[in-house]
């Protein structure tokens, strides 16, 4: 661990009972008491999340739009400042570079949130593809601390410590403020499926800022929570995550992201040949999400069969504490992925699965 | 990090409670259940199979990790504690009494000479 990355957060994380480990090349806690308590808590209540692992980026000059319109499959025409949008960045295969979001904060200046695992990849791929217009790519990962607080009572814990009013806050919009004194931004979005928000926040103030709303929630029931609970809230949501339901092969076809694809915006942007055909084609696999009926995690990696036959391999799998079961997500062949029985092969025992609709919980982050 | 004088334990992070006469109680030691958190899932095996020291009898998983059991002497099952199917988060909140795993019949006591005890297992379980 000794090479790994430190968030501003760590000291925090640790003095607080964080559980550290290797994650993407940082020192992340992955729970602080019980995954399953933080994830119940954050439904109940509320979960504060240290994700400043993710990287930053920001986008600047006079073609800064129209850069990212070719980048990215989602339209970012449509925004106007103070929106955030969820988009893909893909290969021109039709593979995933990246999943992010991006910030709209003024006419040419944006703000890109990146994995943690990819923020390198992506500085050198936006970069590469910067030369050809008229926009500066900055890499500011180190400048924010990112924090997500999510839950049911995440605005009652943060109405008195906001220099904004955050009852008019849509959601997947986002408003520059303090909370605690603490200059931010402000972003109603998350990757839990509750209401929440997630702050970009000085690094050097980060650790500030989360006593501060660890100290004004916890009479709330604001628990600290892990990496583990970020995992099986965001796949009880249903939500994609790099390296499982996407990757550099799998893109939006097969994964049910074509929502996040303008295939009707102006211009052509990195990936669109390649997505329109294989939607005309159809896939060779898709992603399902499956329920097991059973306590028993299929981890990725593992074979999805179908009459006795291989025919896909799961790509995410965890605990749900809500539904007191099993869940996952597998990519499978496309003739399996809407009927037919599917088992999942645990160590020579084929039990069956069922696929999910999603969310596998009712949720409503826009409450 | 709960250590029991009275039971003996194994490299594997298992404990055994030896009862009267061939017959002992096995399960995993708090350090084990504390190291893979919130167990979900306990998989054993039927009440009279045998078993070779050192043989996977079962699995106990959690959210993070499966880790296979071991059965730390040769031995058949008398019993299996039935109750981990609905409720094996037992395992973390019990792990020397509730949470209990198997209750064996030692195949040969003088096996039990190569146990640890628990200030043998303490050693293990520091890291």
């Amino acid at each position: 661990m000794s090479d790994a990355k430190r968030t501003p957060l760590y000291d925090f994380n640790v003095a607080n009972g964080g559980r550290m480990v290797d994650f993407a090349g940082w020192e992340m806690p992955v729970q602080y008491q019980s995954i399953v308590e933080e994830h119940k808590a954050t439904r109940a209540a509320a979960g504060l999340f240290d994700v400043s692992h993710m990287g930053e980026a920001t986008i600047e000059g006079p073609q800064a739009e129209a850069f990212l319109n070719y980048v990215l499959t989602n339209d970012v025409s449509s925004m106007d400042d103070g929106k955030a949008l969820y988009s893909l960045m893909c290969h021109p295969e039709g593979g995933v570079v990246d999943d992010l979001l991006v910030y709209r904060k003024a006419e040419n200046r944006y703000l890109l949130c990146l994995n943690a695992s990819n923020t390198d990849k992506d500085i050198a791929w936006l970069t590469k593809h910067a030369s050809a217009f008229d926009v500066s790519v900055s890499d500011v990962s180190a400048d924010y601390g990112l924090i997500a607080l999510q839950g049911p009572k995440a605005f009652e814990i943060l109405q008195g410590l906001s220099s904004v009013d955050l009852g008019g806050l849509g959601y997947y919009r986002f408003v520059e403020g303090e909370i605690a004194g603490i200059p931010c931004i402000i972003s109603r979005t998350g990757y839990t499926g509750e209401v929440g928000v997630e702050l970009f926040v000085a690094a050097e103030k980060a650790a500030e800022l989360a006593e501060a709303l660890l100290a004004a929630g916890t009479e709330h029931g604001l628990v600290l929570a892990g990496l583990g609970a970020r995992d099986s809230l965001r796949l009880e949501a249903g939500y994609s995550l790099y390296g499982h339901e996407i990757d550099d092969e799998v893109g939006p076809v097969e994964a049910k992201l074509m929502w996040t694809v303008a295939l009707k915006k102006d211009g052509d942007f990195i990936g669109r040949e390649a997505i329109l055909s294989k939607k005309a084609e159809g896939p060779a696999k898709r992603i399902v999400f499956f329920k097991t009926g059973g306590r028993r995690i299929a981890r990725p990696g593992t074979d999805i069969v179908s009459g006795g036959e291989k025919v896909g391999t799961v790509v995410s799998g965890t605990f749900s504490p809500i539904l007191n079961e099993a869940i996952g997500s597998a990519l499978v062949d496309a003739a399996v992925a809407r009927s037919g029985d599917l088992a999942v092969d645990q160590r020579g025992k084929a039990l069956p699965i069922e696929r999910a609709k999603l969310p596998f919980v009712p949720l409503n982050p826009q409450a | 990090m709960s250590i029991p004088a009275d039971l003996k334990y194994t490299k594997d992070h298992e404990w055994l409670k030896i009862l009267d006469g061939d017959e002992a109680i096995i399960g995993i030691t708090d350090f084990a259940q504390n190291s893979l958190g919130d167990i979900t899932f306990v998989e054993v095996p039927e009440v009279e199979d045998s078993f070779d020291a050192g043989e996977s009898f079962g699995v106990v998983e959690s959210v993070k990790a499966a880790s296979d059991l071991y059965m730390p002497v040769d031995a058949e099952v008398l019993e299996v504690n039935e109750s981990l199917e609905d409720a094996p988060e037992k395992v973390n909140s019990s792990p020397y009494e509730d949470g209990w795993i198997l209750k064996i019949k030692i195949k040969d006591t003088a096996a039990l000479a190569e146990l640890l005890d628990a200030a043998a297992y303490e050693e293990i379980a520091k890291d």
